[in-house]
Protein backbone atom coordinates (compact mmCIF):
# COMPACT_ATOMS: atom_id res chain seq x y z
CA UNK A 1 0.00 0.00 0.00
CA UNK A 2 0.96 3.69 -0.50
CA UNK A 3 1.93 5.92 2.35
CA UNK A 4 -1.16 8.18 2.99
CA UNK A 5 1.56 10.90 3.67
CA UNK A 6 1.11 11.28 -0.36
CA UNK A 7 -2.50 13.39 0.76
CA UNK A 8 -0.12 16.40 1.72
CA UNK A 9 0.53 17.10 -1.56
CA UNK A 10 -3.03 17.51 -2.90
CA UNK A 11 -4.11 20.75 -1.21
CA UNK A 12 -8.20 20.02 -2.21
CA UNK A 13 -7.93 17.17 0.70
CA UNK A 14 -7.75 19.64 3.49
CA UNK A 15 -10.65 20.73 2.75
CA UNK A 16 -13.47 19.65 4.96
CA UNK A 17 -16.83 18.59 4.28
CA UNK A 18 -19.89 19.14 6.58
CA UNK A 19 -17.31 18.87 8.94
CA UNK A 20 -15.38 15.75 8.12
CA UNK A 21 -12.41 15.11 6.56
CA UNK A 22 -12.71 14.99 2.61
CA UNK A 23 -13.17 11.43 1.43
CA UNK A 24 -12.96 11.70 -2.42
CA UNK A 25 -13.80 8.70 -3.85
CA UNK A 26 -14.85 10.09 -7.38
CA UNK A 27 -11.71 9.53 -9.17
CA UNK A 28 -13.27 7.77 -12.37
CA UNK A 29 -14.66 10.95 -13.13
CA UNK A 30 -11.82 13.25 -12.08
CA UNK A 31 -8.95 13.00 -9.72
CA UNK A 32 -7.46 15.84 -7.62
CA UNK A 33 -4.44 17.51 -8.29
CA UNK A 34 -0.85 17.33 -6.75
CA UNK A 35 0.77 20.48 -5.76
CA UNK A 36 3.57 19.77 -8.41
CA UNK A 37 1.27 19.67 -11.05
CA UNK A 38 -0.50 23.39 -10.42
CA UNK A 39 3.81 24.38 -9.59
CA UNK A 40 4.40 23.44 -13.25
CA UNK A 41 1.59 25.22 -14.61
CA UNK A 42 2.15 28.08 -12.13
CA UNK A 43 5.62 28.39 -13.74
CA UNK A 44 5.09 27.69 -17.07
CA UNK A 45 2.77 31.20 -17.09
CA UNK A 46 5.38 32.42 -14.63
CA UNK A 47 8.36 32.33 -16.80
CA UNK A 48 8.10 30.80 -20.52
CA UNK A 49 4.62 31.96 -21.93
CA UNK A 50 3.96 32.90 -25.37
CA UNK A 51 2.23 31.53 -28.63
CA UNK A 52 4.24 28.00 -29.58
CA UNK A 53 6.09 27.44 -33.01
CA UNK A 54 6.25 30.75 -34.21
CA UNK A 55 8.08 33.77 -32.56
CA UNK A 56 11.70 33.99 -33.31
CA UNK A 57 11.88 35.24 -30.03
CA UNK A 58 13.54 33.39 -26.87
CA UNK A 59 10.63 33.25 -24.81
CA UNK A 60 8.30 31.68 -28.07
CA UNK A 61 11.21 29.05 -28.35
CA UNK A 62 10.99 28.66 -24.12
CA UNK A 63 7.23 27.92 -24.72
CA UNK A 64 7.87 25.35 -27.67
CA UNK A 65 10.00 23.22 -26.07
CA UNK A 66 7.52 23.26 -22.80
CA UNK A 67 4.84 21.90 -24.99
CA UNK A 68 7.10 20.02 -27.51
CA UNK A 69 8.43 18.43 -24.28
CA UNK A 70 5.52 17.45 -22.75
CA UNK A 71 4.55 15.26 -25.81
CA UNK A 72 7.79 13.37 -25.53
CA UNK A 73 7.00 13.02 -21.69
CA UNK A 74 3.39 11.85 -23.20
CA UNK A 75 5.31 9.57 -25.82
CA UNK A 76 7.41 7.93 -22.88
CA UNK A 77 4.82 7.05 -20.49
CA UNK A 78 2.48 4.83 -23.12
CA UNK A 79 5.01 3.73 -25.01
CA UNK A 80 3.64 5.70 -28.17
CA UNK A 81 4.95 4.38 -31.35
CA UNK A 82 6.62 7.75 -32.10
CA UNK A 83 6.59 11.28 -30.41
CA UNK A 84 4.60 12.63 -33.65
CA UNK A 85 2.26 10.08 -33.06
CA UNK A 86 1.07 12.15 -30.05
CA UNK A 87 -1.47 14.52 -30.69
CA UNK A 88 -2.80 16.88 -28.44
CA UNK A 89 -6.62 16.77 -27.41
CA UNK A 90 -9.05 18.40 -25.12
CA UNK A 91 -9.58 14.69 -23.37
CA UNK A 92 -10.43 10.92 -25.07
CA UNK A 93 -13.67 12.18 -26.42
CA UNK A 94 -12.01 15.01 -28.34
CA UNK A 95 -9.44 11.84 -29.31
CA UNK A 96 -12.26 9.59 -30.39
CA UNK A 97 -14.26 12.28 -31.86
CA UNK A 98 -10.74 13.34 -34.38
CA UNK A 99 -10.41 9.54 -35.22
CA UNK A 100 -14.42 9.14 -36.64
CA UNK A 101 -14.47 12.37 -37.65
CA UNK A 102 -11.01 12.24 -40.02
CA UNK A 103 -10.14 8.35 -40.35
CA UNK A 104 -13.36 7.21 -40.21
CA UNK A 105 -15.47 10.03 -42.70
CA UNK A 106 -12.43 8.94 -45.31
CA UNK A 107 -12.72 4.99 -44.62
CA UNK A 108 -16.11 3.53 -43.29
CA UNK A 109 -18.68 3.54 -46.16
CA UNK A 110 -21.72 2.67 -46.71
CA UNK A 111 -22.50 -1.23 -46.09
CA UNK A 112 -19.36 -1.03 -43.40
CA UNK A 113 -19.94 -2.37 -39.78
CA UNK A 114 -18.69 -0.39 -36.83
CA UNK A 115 -18.10 -2.49 -34.12
CA UNK A 116 -18.54 -1.04 -30.17
CA UNK A 117 -19.83 -3.21 -26.31
CA UNK A 118 -22.12 -2.55 -23.88
CA UNK A 119 -19.46 -1.40 -21.63
CA UNK A 120 -18.85 1.64 -23.98
CA UNK A 121 -18.92 5.02 -22.55
CA UNK A 122 -21.13 7.29 -24.32
CA UNK A 123 -17.74 8.75 -25.89
CA UNK A 124 -16.88 5.88 -27.01
CA UNK A 125 -20.36 4.59 -28.38
CA UNK A 126 -22.14 8.36 -30.02
CA UNK A 127 -19.24 9.48 -32.26
CA UNK A 128 -19.49 6.26 -33.70
CA UNK A 129 -23.03 6.19 -33.97
CA UNK A 130 -22.79 10.09 -35.71
CA UNK A 131 -20.41 8.57 -38.39
CA UNK A 132 -22.49 5.62 -38.80
CA UNK A 133 -25.75 7.40 -39.63
CA UNK A 134 -23.84 10.03 -41.79
CA UNK A 135 -21.76 7.22 -43.37
CA UNK A 136 -25.09 4.63 -43.90
CA UNK A 137 -22.88 2.30 -42.18
CA UNK A 138 -24.41 -0.43 -39.70
CA UNK A 139 -23.62 -0.28 -35.84
CA UNK A 140 -23.05 -3.43 -34.21
CA UNK A 141 -22.74 -3.67 -30.06
CA UNK A 142 -21.50 -6.55 -28.82
CA UNK A 143 -22.82 -7.96 -25.34
CA UNK A 144 -21.65 -8.02 -21.86
CA UNK A 145 -21.53 -11.13 -19.83
CA UNK A 146 -23.32 -11.09 -16.62
CA UNK A 147 -21.06 -10.86 -14.52
CA UNK A 148 -19.88 -7.44 -16.87
CA UNK A 149 -17.12 -8.48 -19.01
CA UNK A 150 -17.19 -8.37 -22.76
CA UNK A 151 -19.07 -11.27 -24.25
CA UNK A 152 -16.03 -12.92 -26.07
CA UNK A 153 -18.26 -15.27 -28.40
CA UNK A 154 -20.36 -12.60 -29.26
CA UNK A 155 -17.26 -10.76 -29.87
CA UNK A 156 -16.56 -13.49 -32.10
CA UNK A 157 -19.88 -13.05 -34.21
CA UNK A 158 -19.68 -9.28 -34.41
CA UNK A 159 -16.27 -9.95 -36.16
CA UNK A 160 -17.74 -11.88 -38.77
CA UNK A 161 -19.22 -9.20 -40.77
CA UNK A 162 -15.33 -8.12 -41.35
CA UNK A 163 -15.50 -4.83 -39.71
CA UNK A 164 -13.73 -1.69 -40.70
CA UNK A 165 -13.17 -0.20 -37.24
CA UNK A 166 -13.62 -2.01 -33.33
CA UNK A 167 -13.37 0.38 -30.59
CA UNK A 168 -13.83 -0.69 -27.03
CA UNK A 169 -12.58 0.10 -23.73
CA UNK A 170 -9.40 -0.70 -21.89
CA UNK A 171 -11.14 -0.09 -18.29
CA UNK A 172 -14.78 -0.07 -18.02
CA UNK A 173 -15.99 3.08 -15.74
CA UNK A 174 -18.79 1.68 -14.64
CA UNK A 175 -17.58 -1.39 -13.82
CA UNK A 176 -14.17 -1.64 -13.26
CA UNK A 177 -13.70 -4.10 -15.35
CA UNK A 178 -10.06 -4.60 -16.69
CA UNK A 179 -10.84 -6.16 -20.62
CA UNK A 180 -8.25 -8.12 -22.68
CA UNK A 181 -6.99 -5.13 -24.66
CA UNK A 182 -4.20 -6.99 -26.47
CA UNK A 183 -6.03 -10.09 -26.98
CA UNK A 184 -9.56 -8.25 -28.36
CA UNK A 185 -6.63 -5.87 -30.62
CA UNK A 186 -5.47 -9.03 -31.82
CA UNK A 187 -8.97 -10.86 -32.95
CA UNK A 188 -10.07 -7.60 -34.60
CA UNK A 189 -6.79 -7.02 -36.69
CA UNK A 190 -7.57 -10.75 -37.94
CA UNK A 191 -10.97 -9.74 -38.65
CA UNK A 192 -9.09 -6.98 -40.55
CA UNK A 193 -10.39 -3.95 -38.44
CA UNK A 194 -9.38 -0.87 -37.20
CA UNK A 195 -8.60 -1.24 -33.23
CA UNK A 196 -9.50 2.15 -31.38
CA UNK A 197 -9.23 1.50 -27.46
CA UNK A 198 -10.64 4.30 -24.74
CA UNK A 199 -7.66 4.52 -22.32
CA UNK A 200 -9.74 6.92 -20.18
CA UNK A 201 -10.16 4.70 -17.17
CA UNK A 202 -6.86 2.64 -17.64
CA UNK A 203 -4.22 4.97 -18.52
CA UNK A 204 -4.02 6.60 -14.60
CA UNK A 205 -4.03 3.32 -13.40
CA UNK A 206 -2.18 0.29 -15.16
CA UNK A 207 1.24 0.30 -16.42
CA UNK A 208 0.21 1.22 -20.72
CA UNK A 209 2.31 0.31 -23.76
CA UNK A 210 -0.12 0.93 -26.65
CA UNK A 211 2.89 -1.12 -28.59
CA UNK A 212 2.13 -3.85 -26.92
CA UNK A 213 -1.44 -3.97 -27.04
CA UNK A 214 -1.09 -3.52 -30.83
CA UNK A 215 -3.96 -1.10 -30.82
CA UNK A 216 -4.07 1.20 -33.77
CA UNK A 217 -5.60 4.56 -31.74
CA UNK A 218 -5.16 4.77 -28.04
CA UNK A 219 -7.13 7.83 -26.54
CA UNK A 220 -6.51 9.26 -23.01
CA UNK A 221 -7.71 12.28 -20.85
CA UNK A 222 -5.25 14.17 -18.26
CA UNK A 223 -7.86 15.13 -15.95
CA UNK A 224 -8.53 11.18 -15.11
CA UNK A 225 -4.61 10.76 -14.01
CA UNK A 226 -3.58 14.15 -11.77
CA UNK A 227 -3.79 16.61 -14.80
CA UNK A 228 -5.38 19.75 -15.34
CA UNK A 229 -8.98 19.60 -17.01
CA UNK A 230 -9.53 20.01 -20.57
CA UNK A 231 -5.97 18.02 -21.31
CA UNK A 232 -5.69 14.81 -23.28
CA UNK A 233 -3.94 12.84 -25.99
CA UNK A 234 -4.44 10.81 -28.95
CA UNK A 235 -2.11 8.35 -29.37
CA UNK A 236 -1.91 6.68 -33.00
CA UNK A 237 0.39 4.89 -35.58
CA UNK A 238 2.37 7.20 -37.81
CA UNK A 239 1.10 5.77 -40.60
CA UNK A 240 -2.50 6.05 -39.94
CA UNK A 241 -1.71 9.86 -39.08
CA UNK A 242 -0.23 10.42 -42.11
CA UNK A 243 -2.69 9.48 -43.98
CA UNK A 244 -5.75 11.14 -42.96
CA UNK A 245 -7.10 14.32 -43.83
CA UNK A 246 -7.06 17.09 -40.71
CA UNK A 247 -10.00 17.50 -38.41
CA UNK A 248 -9.60 20.89 -37.19
CA UNK A 249 -8.96 23.49 -39.89
CA UNK A 250 -6.71 26.81 -38.77
CA UNK A 251 -3.62 28.37 -38.27
CA UNK A 252 -0.65 25.95 -36.95
CA UNK A 253 -2.09 23.01 -38.76
CA UNK A 254 -0.86 23.88 -42.33
CA UNK A 255 1.75 23.99 -44.28
CA UNK A 256 0.93 26.86 -47.41
CA UNK A 257 -2.14 28.81 -47.70
CA UNK A 258 -3.68 30.16 -51.22
CA UNK A 259 -6.76 31.63 -51.83
CA UNK A 260 -8.91 28.77 -52.18
CA UNK A 261 -6.81 26.26 -50.85
CA UNK A 262 -4.20 24.95 -48.73
CA UNK A 263 -1.55 21.98 -47.62
CA UNK A 264 -1.10 20.73 -44.47
CA UNK A 265 1.34 20.52 -41.72
CA UNK A 266 3.60 17.38 -40.59
CA UNK A 267 2.20 15.26 -37.72
CA UNK A 268 1.16 15.72 -35.46
CA UNK A 269 0.45 19.71 -36.14
CA UNK A 270 -1.56 18.59 -38.99
CA UNK A 271 -4.30 17.51 -36.16
CA UNK A 272 -3.79 21.00 -33.87
CA UNK A 273 -5.15 23.56 -35.60
CA UNK A 274 -5.05 27.36 -33.28
CA UNK A 275 -3.07 28.10 -30.30
CA UNK A 276 -2.89 24.62 -28.77
CA UNK A 277 -3.10 23.99 -24.63
CA UNK A 278 0.40 24.20 -23.44
CA UNK A 279 -0.94 24.66 -19.91
CA UNK A 280 -2.84 21.60 -19.93
CA UNK A 281 0.15 20.01 -21.71
CA UNK A 282 2.82 20.97 -19.26
CA UNK A 283 0.46 19.87 -16.36
CA UNK A 284 -0.15 16.75 -18.21
CA UNK A 285 3.95 16.11 -18.54
CA UNK A 286 4.12 16.81 -14.38
CA UNK A 287 1.26 14.78 -13.49
CA UNK A 288 2.87 11.76 -15.47
CA UNK A 289 6.31 12.94 -13.68
CA UNK A 290 4.37 12.63 -10.24
CA UNK A 291 2.78 8.63 -11.43
CA UNK A 292 6.24 7.71 -12.56
CA UNK A 293 8.12 8.82 -9.46
CA UNK A 294 5.56 6.32 -7.52
CA UNK A 295 5.40 3.71 -9.99
CA UNK A 296 2.40 2.53 -12.10
CA UNK A 297 2.72 -0.78 -10.47
CA UNK A 298 2.57 0.39 -7.18
CA UNK A 299 -0.47 2.13 -7.87
CA UNK A 300 -2.38 -0.69 -9.78
CA UNK A 301 -0.97 -3.04 -6.58
CA UNK A 302 -2.35 -0.31 -4.46
CA UNK A 303 -5.93 0.49 -6.16
CA UNK A 304 -6.53 -3.11 -6.28
CA UNK A 305 -5.63 -4.35 -2.32
CA UNK A 306 -8.22 -0.97 -1.71
CA UNK A 307 -10.64 -2.31 -4.48
CA UNK A 308 -10.23 -5.86 -2.71
CA UNK A 309 -10.72 -4.42 0.84
CA UNK A 310 -13.83 -2.15 -0.38
CA UNK A 311 -15.77 -5.03 -2.14
CA UNK A 312 -15.16 -7.82 0.80
CA UNK A 313 -16.70 -5.56 3.21
CA UNK A 314 -19.76 -3.50 1.71
CA UNK A 315 -20.79 -7.27 0.95
CA UNK A 316 -21.35 -7.88 3.71
CA UNK A 317 -23.70 -5.27 4.15
CA UNK A 318 -27.09 -6.11 3.50
CA UNK A 319 -29.25 -4.46 0.97
CA UNK A 320 -25.92 -3.77 -0.70
CA UNK A 321 -25.36 -5.14 -4.82
CA UNK A 322 -21.75 -5.23 -6.45
CA UNK A 323 -22.04 -4.69 -10.21
CA UNK A 324 -19.06 -5.46 -12.21
CA UNK A 325 -16.93 -8.58 -12.06
CA UNK A 326 -17.47 -9.38 -8.26
CA UNK A 327 -21.17 -9.95 -8.86
CA UNK A 328 -24.59 -10.61 -6.54
CA UNK A 329 -27.66 -8.07 -6.48
CA UNK A 330 -30.23 -7.11 -4.10
CA UNK A 331 -29.67 -2.99 -4.16
CA UNK A 332 -32.31 -1.25 -1.46
CA UNK A 333 -31.40 2.15 -2.07
CA UNK A 334 -31.39 4.60 -5.15
CA UNK A 335 -27.64 5.10 -5.79
CA UNK A 336 -28.64 9.15 -5.74
CA UNK A 337 -29.97 8.77 -2.61
CA UNK A 338 -27.10 6.96 -1.21
CA UNK A 339 -24.79 9.83 -2.38
CA UNK A 340 -26.85 12.35 -0.36
CA UNK A 341 -26.06 10.34 2.19
CA UNK A 342 -22.43 9.55 2.34
CA UNK A 343 -21.95 13.36 1.01
CA UNK A 344 -23.11 14.81 4.67
CA UNK A 345 -19.91 12.51 5.79
CA UNK A 346 -17.71 13.90 3.34
CA UNK A 347 -17.48 10.69 1.20
CA UNK A 348 -17.59 11.90 -2.66
CA UNK A 349 -19.35 8.81 -4.62
CA UNK A 350 -20.65 9.23 -8.10
CA UNK A 351 -24.15 8.20 -8.87
CA UNK A 352 -25.72 8.10 -12.05
CA UNK A 353 -25.37 6.18 -15.66
CA UNK A 354 -21.86 7.28 -15.57
CA UNK A 355 -22.04 7.56 -19.46
CA UNK A 356 -23.45 3.77 -20.13
CA UNK A 357 -26.87 4.32 -20.36
CA UNK A 358 -26.79 1.02 -22.86
CA UNK A 359 -24.74 -0.80 -19.91
CA UNK A 360 -27.47 0.06 -17.42
CA UNK A 361 -30.19 -0.73 -19.36
CA UNK A 362 -28.94 -4.65 -19.60
CA UNK A 363 -28.42 -4.29 -15.88
CA UNK A 364 -31.97 -3.71 -15.27
CA UNK A 365 -30.97 -0.62 -13.12
CA UNK A 366 -31.22 3.35 -13.63
CA UNK A 367 -28.00 4.09 -12.00
CA UNK A 368 -25.49 2.77 -9.86
CA UNK A 369 -23.40 4.19 -7.00
CA UNK A 370 -19.74 4.35 -7.97
CA UNK A 371 -16.32 4.52 -5.65
CA UNK A 372 -13.59 4.81 -7.30
CA UNK A 373 -9.86 5.10 -6.00
CA UNK A 374 -6.72 6.67 -6.58
CA UNK A 375 -3.60 7.12 -4.91
CA UNK A 376 -4.01 9.06 -2.35
CA UNK A 377 -7.00 6.80 -0.95
CA UNK A 378 -6.11 4.56 2.11
CA UNK A 379 -7.72 1.74 4.34
CA UNK A 380 -9.61 4.80 6.26
CA UNK A 381 -11.41 5.77 3.15
CA UNK A 382 -12.97 2.13 3.13
CA UNK A 383 -13.50 2.62 6.60
CA UNK A 384 -15.30 5.85 6.15
CA UNK A 385 -17.24 4.31 2.82
CA UNK A 386 -18.47 1.55 4.68
CA UNK A 387 -19.64 3.30 7.60
CA UNK A 388 -21.65 5.77 5.75
CA UNK A 389 -22.90 2.65 3.40
CA UNK A 390 -24.16 1.00 6.54
CA UNK A 391 -26.31 4.81 7.86
CA UNK A 392 -27.50 4.89 4.74
CA UNK A 393 -29.09 1.37 5.32
CA UNK A 394 -30.18 2.25 8.39
CA UNK A 395 -31.99 5.41 7.64
CA UNK A 396 -33.96 3.36 4.88
CA UNK A 397 -34.28 0.35 7.29
CA UNK A 398 -32.58 -1.86 5.10
CA UNK A 399 -29.84 -2.76 7.42
CA UNK A 400 -30.64 -3.49 11.05
CA UNK A 401 -29.11 -0.42 13.29
CA UNK B 1 -25.74 22.14 8.52
CA UNK B 2 -28.68 20.65 7.42
CA UNK B 3 -29.34 17.51 9.22
CA UNK B 4 -30.56 14.52 6.86
CA UNK B 5 -33.48 13.98 8.87
CA UNK B 6 -34.59 17.00 7.42
CA UNK B 7 -34.19 15.88 3.89
CA UNK B 8 -35.85 12.33 4.10
CA UNK B 9 -38.44 13.44 6.84
CA UNK B 10 -40.66 10.45 8.20
CA UNK B 11 -43.20 11.09 4.92
CA UNK B 12 -40.82 10.64 2.44
CA UNK B 13 -39.90 7.69 3.75
CA UNK B 14 -42.97 6.24 3.95
CA UNK B 15 -44.55 7.59 0.68
CA UNK B 16 -40.89 6.06 -0.87
CA UNK B 17 -41.49 2.47 0.59
CA UNK B 18 -45.60 2.23 -0.11
CA UNK B 19 -45.98 4.78 -2.98
CA UNK B 20 -49.54 5.97 -3.54
CA UNK B 21 -51.37 6.40 -6.94
CA UNK B 22 -48.00 3.80 -7.90
CA UNK B 23 -50.15 2.42 -11.23
CA UNK B 24 -50.68 2.74 -15.10
CA UNK B 25 -53.70 4.90 -15.10
CA UNK B 26 -56.45 2.99 -18.07
CA UNK B 27 -58.19 5.02 -19.78
CA UNK B 28 -56.43 8.11 -19.37
CA UNK B 29 -56.73 11.06 -21.25
CA UNK B 30 -53.74 12.88 -20.19
CA UNK B 31 -50.14 11.35 -20.04
CA UNK B 32 -46.52 12.68 -20.23
CA UNK B 33 -42.95 11.17 -19.50
CA UNK B 34 -40.65 13.24 -17.29
CA UNK B 35 -36.70 12.56 -17.28
CA UNK B 36 -34.23 13.46 -15.07
CA UNK B 37 -30.88 13.39 -17.17
CA UNK B 38 -28.68 13.63 -14.12
CA UNK B 39 -29.69 10.32 -12.30
CA UNK B 40 -31.33 8.49 -15.00
CA UNK B 41 -34.84 8.60 -13.17
CA UNK B 42 -37.89 8.56 -15.44
CA UNK B 43 -41.59 9.08 -14.84
CA UNK B 44 -44.55 8.43 -16.15
CA UNK B 45 -47.68 10.41 -14.81
CA UNK B 46 -51.20 9.57 -16.28
CA UNK B 47 -54.19 11.43 -15.60
CA UNK B 48 -58.01 11.31 -16.61
CA UNK B 49 -59.65 15.26 -16.58
CA UNK B 50 -63.39 15.42 -16.74
CA UNK B 51 -63.81 19.10 -17.50
CA UNK B 52 -62.10 20.71 -15.43
CA UNK B 53 -61.65 18.04 -12.63
CA UNK B 54 -58.68 15.93 -12.07
CA UNK B 55 -60.83 12.74 -11.56
CA UNK B 56 -58.03 10.40 -11.54
CA UNK B 57 -54.17 10.28 -11.69
CA UNK B 58 -51.21 7.94 -11.30
CA UNK B 59 -47.67 7.35 -11.90
CA UNK B 60 -45.21 5.11 -12.91
CA UNK B 61 -41.14 5.13 -13.08
CA UNK B 62 -40.70 2.76 -16.36
CA UNK B 63 -37.42 1.56 -15.04
CA UNK B 64 -38.50 0.89 -12.20
CA UNK B 65 -36.71 2.59 -9.95
CA UNK B 66 -36.49 5.99 -8.96
CA UNK B 67 -34.69 8.05 -5.69
CA UNK B 68 -36.69 8.16 -2.79
CA UNK B 69 -37.12 12.03 -3.14
CA UNK B 70 -38.41 11.54 -6.86
CA UNK B 71 -40.44 8.50 -5.86
CA UNK B 72 -42.15 9.83 -2.55
CA UNK B 73 -42.73 13.55 -4.69
CA UNK B 74 -44.79 11.80 -7.17
CA UNK B 75 -46.66 9.89 -5.03
CA UNK B 76 -47.65 12.87 -2.58
CA UNK B 77 -48.26 14.71 -5.67
CA UNK B 78 -50.94 12.25 -6.68
CA UNK B 79 -52.40 12.80 -3.52
CA UNK B 80 -52.84 15.98 -3.56
CA UNK B 81 -54.23 16.67 -7.06
CA UNK B 82 -56.60 13.96 -6.55
CA UNK B 83 -60.05 15.28 -7.60
CA UNK B 84 -58.91 18.95 -7.68
CA UNK B 85 -59.71 21.23 -10.82
CA UNK B 86 -56.82 21.74 -13.36
CA UNK B 87 -56.07 25.03 -12.36
CA UNK B 88 -55.74 24.00 -8.18
CA UNK B 89 -53.22 21.60 -10.02
CA UNK B 90 -51.22 24.35 -11.52
CA UNK B 91 -51.25 26.46 -8.66
CA UNK B 92 -49.45 23.51 -6.12
CA UNK B 93 -46.69 22.81 -8.59
CA UNK B 94 -45.98 26.67 -8.60
CA UNK B 95 -46.31 26.81 -4.80
CA UNK B 96 -44.07 23.52 -5.04
CA UNK B 97 -41.36 25.31 -6.88
CA UNK B 98 -41.66 28.40 -5.56
CA UNK B 99 -40.81 26.75 -2.27
CA UNK B 100 -37.86 24.08 -3.62
CA UNK B 101 -36.34 28.24 -5.09
CA UNK B 102 -36.34 29.69 -1.34
CA UNK B 103 -40.04 30.61 -1.11
CA UNK B 104 -42.88 29.62 1.47
CA UNK B 105 -43.35 26.71 2.83
CA UNK B 106 -46.02 25.01 0.29
CA UNK B 107 -49.39 23.33 1.87
CA UNK B 108 -50.09 20.41 3.37
CA UNK B 109 -48.00 17.00 2.94
CA UNK B 110 -45.89 19.14 0.64
CA UNK B 111 -44.33 20.85 3.08
CA UNK B 112 -41.96 17.68 3.80
CA UNK B 113 -40.09 18.66 1.01
CA UNK B 114 -39.26 21.79 2.39
CA UNK B 115 -35.68 20.34 3.26
CA UNK B 116 -34.69 19.32 -0.03
CA UNK B 117 -33.72 23.47 -0.26
CA UNK B 118 -30.52 22.62 2.02
CA UNK B 119 -29.95 19.80 -0.49
CA UNK B 120 -29.29 22.16 -3.88
CA UNK B 121 -28.31 18.42 -5.63
CA UNK B 122 -31.83 17.05 -5.38
CA UNK B 123 -34.06 19.52 -6.35
CA UNK B 124 -34.87 18.40 -9.69
CA UNK B 125 -35.73 15.13 -8.11
CA UNK B 126 -38.37 16.46 -6.44
CA UNK B 127 -39.75 18.56 -9.41
CA UNK B 128 -39.25 15.86 -11.80
CA UNK B 129 -43.01 14.20 -11.50
CA UNK B 130 -44.62 17.79 -11.21
CA UNK B 131 -43.07 18.88 -14.57
CA UNK B 132 -44.23 15.43 -16.08
CA UNK B 133 -48.15 16.59 -14.57
CA UNK B 134 -47.65 20.34 -16.01
CA UNK B 135 -46.66 18.91 -19.26
CA UNK B 136 -49.69 15.85 -19.08
CA UNK B 137 -51.82 19.21 -18.27
CA UNK B 138 -50.48 20.70 -21.11
CA UNK B 139 -50.71 18.06 -23.61
CA UNK B 140 -47.34 18.13 -24.04
CA UNK B 141 -46.01 14.51 -26.22
CA UNK B 142 -42.57 15.23 -26.01
CA UNK B 143 -41.01 14.38 -22.51
CA UNK B 144 -40.11 17.03 -20.52
CA UNK B 145 -36.41 17.03 -19.00
CA UNK B 146 -35.35 18.61 -15.56
CA UNK B 147 -32.51 20.08 -17.54
CA UNK B 148 -34.91 22.47 -20.02
CA UNK B 149 -37.05 23.30 -17.33
CA UNK B 150 -35.02 26.41 -15.78
CA UNK B 151 -34.84 24.59 -12.36
CA UNK B 152 -31.05 24.19 -10.98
Amino acid sequence: MLDTNIRADFPILARKEHGHRLVYLDNAATTQKPRQMLDAILNYYSTSNANVHRGAYGLAVAATEAYEGARGAIARFVNAWAVEGVVFTRGTTEGINLVAGSWGRANVKAGDTVVVTAMDHHSNLVPWQMLCAEQGATLRMVEVTADGRIDLLDFGRALEARPRLVAFPYVSNSLGTVNPAAELTRLAHAAGAVVVVDGAQATPHLRVDVQALGCDFYALSGHKMLGPMGSGALIAKPALLEAMPPYHGGGEMIERVWDDHSTWNQIPHKFEGGTPNVEGAVGLAAAVAYLERIGMDKIAEHEQALAREAIERLSQIEGVTIYGPKDHRAGDIHPHDLATILDRDGVCIRAGHHCTQPLMRRLGVPATARASFYIYNGVDDVDALVAAVRKAGELFGVVTA
Amino acid sequence: MSDLGDLYQQTILDHNRNPRNFRRLEPANRTAEGHNPLCGDRIKVYAQVDGDTISDIAFQMPDGAGCAISKASASLMTAAVKGKPVAEAEALFQAFRDMLSGGPIAPGKLAAFGGVRAFPARVKCANLAWHALHAALQNQSDPVSTESAGDF
